[in-house]
């Protein structure tokens, strides 16, 4: 062989080299993507967390990719916003399934717009990935359903609070509960629960959807006089409430105030409410506290809220994002052990065997719920107004229950709030 | 106790409700016009008040200085209502009351548009604090809400009866004829009197969103509101809309005290169907 | 005017909803696509809406702001049956028809003390009272909905979203057909007496009353059949979807647009209007769908107020007999 044969040899050679490597990312890409559906509350009342939650699911999708995908396949997120309007999810995932003909399927984020898609997947034996949704599958007994939310029923969820009014030697108690899913289904937590933590119900009265005026509500109850006022509230009523509890005041008899209410993990509503919070004990997932140090946890946050700035999204990222990245994480490990995307094989994948995560290692019960729950009760102290960034460090939120997580004790709410 | 606390915050709000409605008692009340748009009016009101709200105003100058430019916008809606339908006679009444109909909805879905569905706020100093009077403890917001009420409704009152011009829009509901026969322009007038009527929702809107949040919808839960009032009141009398208000104001605070927040919303409906079929002239009525 | 040509008028017509019906059957076994039949039955749906709304409101000058109310009505009663007694659809379908149409009748005796716009308002004064009292019933979920499943698929026809598309179908040649019976009968001519003058209609002895309480049943009883499947049709009902003012805005903006001197009208209105939504919704954003259906209202009120149909006459002449 010549010299110029050589190079020319060497050169193809290189070449092929070349397209070899080059193009087995490039073989990827045109392969069929593996499609995704969901509808995500982008905006309406849920959109908070909502929109959130989208950016953690966008940010496991790209980590998929980069990593070759799965089976060697790209994924693909086909999202619909559903305003968080119950009526529009049945529609959406209709068309999902039958239009844009997903391969797998997530719920949409919230007890109320899942509700509705339950029956749907139901019939068609379909598996789908819960996200945060309360008792969406009590009555239909779906057995493809596995929701990522880090309590199995309301009655786990709420008993941490109760024990709590237990504690500080509460008698009484008041409920407000908005009347729509999530917020029933708590508030129906509490009420069974009363016998058992010894408390007598002074209040309990359902709100409709759109009320925007709590004085008379705060009024009624303070007029009762209770220890403990129990609220399940959608974020909208959960910051009007909040104010209203600085205009009007619930009286000086109460000990303990908050349990359910949604939007007080939102960044923007911590941002606006600020000192009004103070004393509020409350429901959360996740509070930078070093009780809740999972490996890979911190880590994610800070990508999660580098995005966040961008997007315009919640930009804290304590709430939904780590966990809708977990439902991504866990159906990555499912399709990757099983090599599958047929929705028994994955449903059986899932009943079988524990998932570890970032937010910790799941394990899901008979009714596709978590097995070993973990809500997390903190107590708001020492919140100054307009100041996101003190939320970032421990203290502001202390994890006042259960008390395998505790980072402080609680602190009656008359004391706190003179 | 429960029960007087929620009869003065009763009262409050309804101020509130006749400062929102007395702009129907005009428009609808006297030039009988059926401007079931009133409620979209006043979101947009409020929109108005927030949008220079983010820029820093407070929202009752807003409202303030929003209001010649909503009397503008109502002269023109007006002109155009009288052109494409009362002009032509016969089948005005179903295609007028359309028109307003999907003027409403049009208004409602290009806040959407624009907004989002999501609820929008206003801040000022007096938006979150209290004032204690004795055990009672009142929001100074609806303290706000019902002073600028009250003014508005005195206001509307002494323009409609000493005024040449606010005559001329009461008499015009009376006799048209007579009015056209002393040389005044009825349509002109009628003109100048929904102006004023659309000029009220622009302050009422800022009210709208002092008193609470707001997003595009709430329009809906005030057609009843405000047609309660401006019937309840006798159609075209300004201190029957303040009376007529604080009545539902009332209503509905015992009721939200004592039954439940869901039967609410039925009260101002409840009150206006009883209106109609025992006194539809209302308590003042002409 | 003979008999004769009534009668040939009707055959031809009777073979048309014939027609139509077998089509819809065939439909059901030869397309695949379930999404098809999804929104093709919400365009049904709107046909039967529309055109029991025009019954009162294009025949006899009675505007009806609160179409949602006995649409839901229809629905809360299918589902509360169900719920109850686990009814079969045709039982749900019945018992809608009953309770709607007695809301209607109810409705139809506001006009006693009612009119024009006082009319219209009280109308949304029952859609109000009747949502609150669902809203408040804690029997069918209140506010928080109530989830309805569906028997399992029908053997014939695949799955339940095509036999509901069938029943839909049947429903809405029903509803013409009424429509189109009630247009041309004594009925008809008198509701129209009552829309452009009822003092004269009364004067001549025209027995207004009967009349207006006859269409408003009539066409509460339509809506609520064309409510009726909801709850199978999700799976799912709620009150604040079910009660929504777009059902309202729709049921008058189709009849308008399409035009409500006749039957045909709010067929075309609804067609047109439905389909056009059905795809807007999937491509683009459900707002701007209904920014069109708004916009296309006040055009239509202002500058056709004949409708679709009034502007067809004037285009190719008009030598029908209204």
């Amino acid at each position: 062989m010549s010299g110029i044969q050589k190079d020319v040899a060497r050169g193809i050679g290189a070449l092929a080299f070349a397209l070899a490597f080059g193009a087995a990312p490039a073989l990827a890409q045109t392969k069929e993507p593996i499609r995704i559906g969901l509808s995500m509350a982008q905006t309406g009342p849920l959109s908070g967390a909502g929109k959130s939650g989208l950016v953690a699911l966008q940010i496991w999708r790209d980590d998929v990719n980069a990593g070759g995908g799965l089976l060697g396949r790209p994924v693909e997120l086909v999202v619909y916003d559903d305003q968080t309007n119950p009526a529009l999810t049945p529609g959406i995932y209709t068309k999902l399934l039958d239009v844009d003909k997903v391969d797998l399927l997530i719920a949409p984020y919230g007890t109320n717009p899942t509700a509705p898609v339950m029956p749907l997947v139901k019939q068609r034996d379909l598996l789908l990935m819960g996200n945060f949704a309360l008792d969406a599958n009590a009555q239909i007994k779906h057995d493809k359903y596995f929701n990522n939310q880090p309590w199995s029923s309301a009655k786990d969820a709420v008993g941490p609070f109760l024990g709590l009014s237990t504690k500080l030697g509460a008698k009484t108690i008041a409920i407000l509960a908005a009347d729509a899913e999530f917020a029933q289904n708590l508030a129906g937590g509490v009420r069974q629960g009363l016998k058992e933590y010894g408390l007598r119900a002074v209040y309990d009265q359902n709100y409709p959807p759109n009320t925007i005026d709590f004085s008379s509500m705060l009024r009624a109850i303070r007029a009762q006089g209770p220890d403990v006022v129990f609220v399940a509230s959608y974020p909208s009523d959960s910051a009007a409430i909040i104010r209203a509890l600085r205009e009007i005041g619930v009286g000086d008899s109460v000990k303990l105030f908050g349990g359910g209410m949604v939007g007080l993990q939102y960044a923007s509503h911590l941002e606006a409410l600020g000192s009004m919070l103070n004393g509020v004990v409350n429901y959360h997932v996740w509070a930078p506290e070093k009780t809740l140090d999972f490996p890979g946890m911190r880590e994610f946050v800070a990508r999660y809220q580098a995005r966040a700035k961008e997007a315009n999204v919640d930009p804290l990222g304590f709430y939904l994002p780590p966990y809708d990245y977990a439902i991504g994480e866990m159906l990555a490990q499912a399709v990757t052990a099983t090599k599958s995307l047929d929705h028994k094989v994955l449903a059986k994948y899932f009943r079988e065997h524990e998932l570890s995560t970032i937010v910790g290692s799941i394990r899901f019960g008979p009714t596709g719920e978590w097995a070993r729950p973990r809500m997390i009760y903190v107590q708001f102290r020492d919140i100054a107004n307009k100041n996101l960034d003190q939320f970032r460090s421990p203290g502001k939120q202390v994890i006042v229950a259960p008390d395998v997580f505790k980072t402080g004790e609680v602190v009656p709410f008359n004391q706190l709030r003179r | 106790m429960l029960l007087v606390d929620a009869v003065i915050a009763g009262v409050l709000l309804g101020c509130f409700y006749a400062a929102v409605s007395v702009g129907l008692s005009i428009a609808f009340g006297l030039l009988d016009v059926p401007h079931i748009a009133h409620p979209a009016f006043l979101v947009l009101g409020a929109y108005g008040a927030y949008l220079l709200g983010e820029q820093g105003m407070d929202p009752l100058l807003a409202g303030t200085l929003l209001t010649p430019i909503f009397f503008v916008l109502g002269m023109a809606v007006y002109r155009f209502y009288y052109v494409a339908f009362e002009a032509r006679g016969s089948d005005a009444g179903l295609r007028g009351l359309a028109f307003f109909f999907g003027l409403a909805f049009i208004v409602e879905v290009a806040l959407i548009l624009t907004f989002g569905v999501d609820q929008r706020m206003v801040e000022a100093s007096y938006i979150g604090d209290s004032v204690s009077l004795g055990i009672v403890r009142l929001p100074t917001r609806m303290l706000v809400a019902f002073g600028v009420a009250v003014l508005l409704t005195i206001v509307l009152s002494l323009y409609l009866s000493f005024t040449f011009t606010g005559r001329a829009v009461k008499a015009v509901a009376q006799d048209e004829t007579a009015l056209a026969l002393m040389g005044a322009d009825p349509v002109r007038v009628k003109q100048w009197g929904f102006g004023i009527a659309t000029a009220t929702c622009a302050l009422a809107g800022a009210l709208m969103i002092i008193i609470g949040p707001v997003e595009p919808g709430l329009g809906r839960l005030y057609i009843g509101r405000t047609f309660c009032v401006a019937v309840l009141a006798g159609l075209g009398s300004m201190p029957g809309t303040l009376a007529a208000g604080i009545i539902l104001g009332v209503a509905e605070s015992v009721v939200l005290s004592s039954v439940g927040a869901s039967w609410a919303s039925a009260v101002a409906f409840g009150i206006l169907l009883i209106v109609l079929a025992v006194r539809p002239a209302g308590l003042f009525g002409r | 005017m003979g008999a004769e040509r009534n009668a040939g008028g009707w055959l031809n017509f009777i073979a048309g909803g014939a027609a139509i019906l077998a089509i819809a059957l065939v439909l059901t076994r030869t397309i695949g696509n379930e999404y098809f039949f999804f929104a093709g039955y919400v365009v049904l749906q709107f046909i039967v809406l529309a055109t029991a709304w025009n019954i009162l409101g294009g025949y006899a000058g009675y505007v009806n702001f609160g179409s949602g109310a006995f649409f839901a009505v229809g629905a809360y009663t299918a589902a509360a049956l169900f719920k109850a007694f686990g009814a079969p659809l045709l039982a749900q379908l019945m018992a809608a028809m009953v309770v709607s149409g007695f809301l209607g009748f109810m409705v139809g005796a506001l006009t006693l003390r009612l009119r024009g716009i006082f009319f219209s308002i009280g109308t949304v004064a029952v859609a109000v009272i009747c949502e609150t009292m669902v809203v408040n019933w804690s029997f069918v979920g209140g506010s928080r909905g109530l989830t309805v499943l569906h028997p399992s698929a029908s053997a014939f026809f695949g799955s339940y979203t095509r036999l509901l598309f069938v029943v839909m179908t049947v429903l809405a040649v029903l509803a013409v057909t009424i429509a189109r019976g009630i247009e041309r009968s004594w009925i008809g001519r008198g509701l129209q007496a009552i829309r452009d003058s009822e003092e004269a209609a009364e004067c001549s002895g025209v027995p207004t009353l009967k009349l207006k309480l006859t269409a408003a049943t009539v066409s509460g009883a339509l809506m609520g059949l064309a409510g009726a499947p909801l709850p199978f049709y999700i799976n799912f009902i709620e009150p604040a979807s079910a009660f929504s003012l777009n059902y309202a805005v729709l049921a008058l903006a189709m009849p308008i647009i399409g035009g409500t001197a006749s039957w045909v009208g709010p067929v075309i209105g609804a067609v047109l209007l439905g389909s056009v939504q059905q795809v807007v919704t999937v491509t683009v954003s459900s707002e701007l769908n209904v920014l069109v259906v708004g916009l296309l209202l006040v055009a239509f009120v202002v500058a056709a107020p004949d409708g679709i149909l009034g502007l067809a006459r004037k285009l190719f002449g008009g030598t029908r007999r209204r």
